[in-house]
């Protein structure tokens, strides 16, 4: 339980800071922007309470927000996406899922479930935080366009790092309760 | 009471979600500035919108007031057109020399009470001699000529309608100024005849007929109807030509009382030239 919260207190603030550090200064072709830090809600462990999950998500969303002064708008989408993820786990179920000690991850539950639970978030947050960006639904288009490519290339982000940093299933950093 | 707490905790989680969320764009709106302009644009473009509709609908109980209002300004314009104006002999010189004098003058009057459908058509005015109206003044509408006065009262006047068998108009062909006389025969609203226009005379469909303005009524040129159809009948001198009226007698509202100041000036003259 200590490890687990330790391990997520750990990636709040890691991924806030690389986040805010590094992928904030990247633009790919002027518009497209990588949001990494949502990993932190995608890997939360099953087990932590709905209301929880809302206020983890809010907290997150706010800090990136304190950091690139757009308040609310990060909060927001992340809100959103908290919001979904236990409904998104639900309908994209897979039977081991509930087994305790199983986190989010692709190492836990495969690439397949873990592509669709993460595409659907990630798509979701992006979607909240780019329409209240523009705040109107003029230029429809463009902002759709700028949420797809700005999923894919978080997507990529978000799968790679899982991969990176690597851990074996069910080792004790994964956390166990 | 208690039922929408339970309800509220049984959905916590949804409620904590709007919570937040609602929190969120309150800090968007409250600390971005793009945000907070396009809200309240799009706010005032919503309220605006509405209240445009609500001004529409109190615009609709103000229409007898403007209307009104309108009927008053377009007497006071008549009164100043030049068609109301008699123009003085250039030759003879006096003091005050002016190049018009005022024949004709307007009083707006509104029409409370009409009908079409009988054989001798009445209208009634909401004016009568306490506002100047006379016995034997025109009346026309902005789109024609309406009626003569048949009687008066202190505050209402008939008005004997061109839709009577008993009128007779003076009116002339706009174009070849040929001179003939406007009657009704009493069956469709919207026609009538035009009478002693002789057979030379070259006529059209659509020709406009005006007022001529020799009977001291009606200043000259004010519309009649215009030529729907003529015909010309074996062995007589005149026409016989069916007119539409310009005036549609139906939806008569407000219309204006002609006072011609000159009028007794003409008659007595006239009167004394016959009687000699």
């Amino acid at each position: 339980m200590i490890r687990t919260v330790f391990d997520n207190v750990l990636r709040f603030l890691v991924l806030t800071l690389v986040q805010v550090f590094v992928l904030n200064n990247v633009q790919l072709s002027g518009y497209i922007n990588p949001y990494l830090y949502i990993l932190f809600i995608l890997l939360l462990p099953f087990e932590t309470p709905r209301s929880l999950l809302l206020v983890f998500a809010f907290i997150q969303g706010l800090t990136i927000d304190l950091f690139v002064q757009t308040p609310g708008m990060h909060a927001a989408a992340c809100v959103m996406m908290a919001y979904l993820r236990p409904y998104v786990i639900g309908t994209i179920s897979s039977r081991r899922e509930y087994e305790p000690g199983i986190q989010p991850s692709i190492q836990d539950l495969g690439l397949t479930w873990f592509i669709s639970y993460a595409g659907i978030l990630t798509l979701a947050h992006h979607a909240v935080l780019f329409f209240a960006e523009v705040f109107h639904f003029g230029e429809f288009l463009i902002t759709i366009q700028r949420v797809i490519y700005s999923t894919i290339i978080t997507l990529l982000l978000v799968v790679v790092s899982q991969y990176i940093f690597y851990r074996p299933p069910h080792s004790i950093i994964s956390g166990k309760i | 009471m208690r039922n929408i707490f339970l309800f509220i905790w049984k959905n916590n989680f949804f409620f904590l979600f709007l919570l937040f969320e609602v929190f969120s764009f309150i800090l968007i709106i409250q600390n971005n500035a793009y945000q907070k302009s396009a809200f309240i644009n799009r706010t005032n473009d919503f309220f605006g919108s509405i209240n445009g509709k609500i001004n529409g609908i109190y615009d609709y109980f103000h229409l007898a007031e403007t209307n009104r209002q309108l009927a008053e300004e377009n007497a006071r314009l008549h009164s100043n057109e030049i068609k109301s104006f008699n123009i003085t002999d250039k030759k003879v010189y006096t003091l005050n020399d002016t190049v018009y004098k005022q024949e004709f003058n307007y009083i707006e009057a509104k029409v409370v009470n009409n009908s079409i459908n009988r054989r001798k058509n009445y209208l009634t005015l909401n004016k009568g001699s306490k506002n100047g109206i006379k016995k034997d003044m025109g009346v026309i509408s902005p789109q024609g000529v309406v009626g003569i006065v048949a009687d008066v009262s202190p505050n209402y006047s008939t008005v004997m309608s061109v839709l009577n068998i008993d009128t007779k108009i003076s009116a002339k062909l706009k174009t070849s100024g040929q001179i003939g006389s406007v009657a009704w025969n009493g069956t469709n609203y919207r026609k009538g005849k035009l009478n002693d226009m002789p057979t030379h005379v070259k006529l059209q469909q659509g020709d406009t007929i005006i007022t001529s303005g020799f009977s001291a009524i009606f200043p000259e040129g004010i519309n009649v109807g215009y030529v729907l159809d003529y015909k010309l009948k074996n062995s007589e001198i005149f026409y016989d030509i069916d007119i539409a009226f310009s005036v549609d007698f139906n939806k008569l509202s407000y219309v204006y009382v002609i006072n011609n100041i000159l009028k007794m000036e003409q008659l007595l003259l006239e009167k004394k030239t016959s009687n000699d």
